[in-house]
């Protein structure tokens, strides 16, 4: 078995397990926690709190006006990096076909150069990202181990991904095993870091939603 | 340490497990925003908590606890922690309106200094001592029940109104601040006069009588509960229907959100905070003023009340129902900034340099609007604006909306 072939077959459905089960034991380790029952009367009705939740989550993917000034450059680098990011994994075709032979699902994907230059984006966007982490004293003094790790886990695939691409560089082989197990460092590694806020927003901002909605408080 | 995180349940867990370190919250709070110290964003704050969570009771506690990765937080630890969580967090809740992991900060700020009163690390001075004695008696300032009953009869010869006292049967409960006690007394008068004006049974209640709660803000749980079971039982003996809070954005939360809670089932009344009590009476009637003409005003939303409470639009209907010429400072309603005074900021003396520097935001705002008179309609608020004010030579006046209502009551044969 080669290194390629280990990669495409049991590395990946090690990786898929591990992660698919972390992230389950860390959910149910989250959700499963004693809840209190909350017995004030709510200002609104069931059906208007689900809503506040549902529309937390999309509301909060863009600032209130008033935060603009004082929060825009971090919000544009992290928007190009997600963008980028989401662009190049759903868009690409490679991509979309390790999808259709795992799941069956297909869609259509995006021309070669637009990937190229989401992904150059992406990169770009992750090297200011984590500059501006070292040099901002808040970003610094907040930092932990996670973070470094989870940035170099996401920057590694983006990285072997334009390289593949390119085509011309490096050995391909060589550089298709290199980027499929980067992917899958990054699988094993998101349920225990925090890439895991990749499915922690979703029910984080539900959660406040619904909360606050039930106390017809601001969203 | 696990009594620190005694209380965390699913939706603490997830907000303690969701942070993704962007320090926007930092740009939401008026203590980092005046000094750009990075220890006062909002998250930081919080770290002994989460320390302890990550240890004791997360997903991964285990391999935390293995591994050493979060060492048992020490009582030292909490010690150094203590002026971030009380003296610099208002716990308005700001933060979580720009976190785009949608963590409620101010929840876990909470939930923080019950770990830190546990640990007996609550500033003495004077938050702390407000706490013991309202643990003890009632009240934060050690008013019996015979001294508030004396007091009311006072204030009402002194106003000319009608105070109803301990009367056997009511539909209306007004509870009290102990602010208001001490320094506004004139809003017990006020209220008096718009209940009797509204023509409906009411009775102040001498058994439980304090709203203030500052055990809430000091951390200590068990006094919080204390306080909201001694109104509720005064509520349930003369079978009150609606049980009023008085002008304090923290007695409204505890009131409103998590009394039935502590009671251990929903209410068998209803919770209103005076300013939609007024809103009511004004929209169906019962409540008539003589609108004044061009009074040039601003009002101060409290963040217990507006952004975390949900009640935003009552000041502004009574505000438009006294005809005010209502000049809205930058971000009012729910994304306003707290005075520097909320969470028990201001009852932390040593605290006074750093709140007189959050407050500088509020100034600017207040100066902005051009407006004549600060209308509030939470007397923790009142007291730092007037401070504020004080300090900045302001010709602006700071009033208490409830009393401009009362003051401005149309005439009435059952006053």
């Amino acid at each position: 078995m080669t290194l390629l072939e280990f990669a495409r077959g049991p590395a990946l459905q090690a990786s898929a397990l591990i992660m698919i089960a972390g992230m389950a034991w860390r959910m149910a380790g989250i959700l499963l926690l004693r809840r209190r029952p909350q017995y004030a009367a709510s200002r609104h009705s069931l059906a208007r709190r689900m809503g506040g939740g549902a529309s937390l989550i999309l509301s909060r993917f863009i600032p209130r006006r008033t935060f603009w000034p004082r929060i825009a450059v971090g919000v544009m680098l992290s928007a190009v990096f997600h963008l980028g990011l989401a662009l190049v994994f759903f868009g690409g075709a490679p991509h979309i076909l390790l999808v259709h032979q795992a799941t069956g699902l297909i869609w259509p994907n995006l021309p070669k150069g637009l990937i190229v230059m989401a992904s150059g984006l992406t990169l770009a966007a992750m090297i200011a990202l984590i500059v501006r982490r070292r040099l901002h004293p808040v970003l610094r003094l907040l930092s932990t181990a996670d973070d470094y790790v989870s940035w170099l886990l996401v920057f590694l695939p983006v990285l072997t991904g334009i390289l593949l691409s390119g085509e011309a560089i490096g050995d391909y082989g060589s550089l298709l095993t290199l980027h499929i197990l980067s992917v899958e460092a990054l699988m094993i590694w998101l349920p225990f870091g925090k890439l895991m806020h990749s499915v922690l927003v979703f029910a984080g901002r539900w959660t406040m939603g619904v909360t606050f909605a039930r106390k017809g408080a601001a969203t | 340490m696990r009594r620190f995180i005694a209380d965390i349940g699913p939706a603490a867990a997830l907000a303690m497990e969701s942070c993704v370190h962007c320090g926007r919250c930092a740009e939401a709070c008026q203590f980092y925003v005046q000094t750009n110290d990075p220890r006062y964003t909002p998250i930081h704050k919080i770290a002994p908590l989460k320390q302890a969570y990550e240890r004791e009771l997360g997903p991964f506690a285990f391999v935390y606890r293995l591994f050493g990765l979060a060492p048992q937080v020490t009582a030292k630890e909490l010690e150094s922690w203590q002026a971030l969580i009380y003296d610099s967090c208002n716990m308005c809740g700001r933060c979580s309106l720009i976190c785009p992991m949608a963590i409620d900060i101010a929840d876990l700020v909470e939930r923080a200094r019950h770990g830190l009163f546990e640990a007996g690390l609550v500033p003495a001075d004077y938050l702390g001592a407000l706490a013991e004695k309202e643990q003890a008696t009632g009240s934060p300032y050690g008013l019996t029940q015979a001294q508030f009953r004396d007091m009311l009869h006072d204030i009402g010869l002194k106003h000319g109104v009608v105070m109803h006292v301990d009367e056997a049967k009511a539909d209306i409960i007004p509870t009290v601040s102990s602010i208001d006690l001490k320094m506004f007394p004139a809003s017990m008068a006020a209220i008096a006069r718009i209940l009797n004006h509204m023509g409906v049974s009411w009775t102040f209640r001498t058994d439980g009588f304090d709203a203030d709660n500052a055990a809430l803000t000091a951390g200590d749980r068990a006094g919080q509960r204390k306080i909201t079971l001694g109104i509720i039982r005064a509520a349930l003996a003369c079978g009150a229907r609606t049980v009023v809070m008085p002008e304090c954005g923290h007695a409204f939360t505890e009131m409103r959100w998590e009394a039935a809670n502590s009671f251990g089932q929903a209410l068998p009344f209803r919770v209103v905070q005076i300013t939609e009590l007024l809103a009511e009476g004004l929209s169906d009637g019962r409540i008539r003023v003589n609108p004044g003409v061009g009074e040039r005003a601003t009002y101060h939303d409290a963040c217990q009340l507006s952004r975390r409470g949900g009640a935003s639009a009552a000041p502004r209907l009574i505000l438009r129902a006294l005809g005010v010429d209502l000049r809205e400072m930058g971000d009012a309603g729910d994304a306003n900034w707290c005075c520097g005074g909320g969470g028990g900021v201001a009852l932390v003396k040593r605290a006074q340099p750093l709140r007189d520097l959050a407050f500088q935001i509020k100034r600017r705002q207040v100066e902005a609007t051009g407006a004549g008179t600060v209308y509030t309609s939470c007397s923790g608020c009142r007291q730092t604006l007037e401070h504020g004010g004080k300090t900045a030579n302001w010709t602006s006046t700071v009033a208490s909306l409830l009393e401009r209502v009362a003051d401005t009551l149309a005439h009435n044969q059952k006053d």
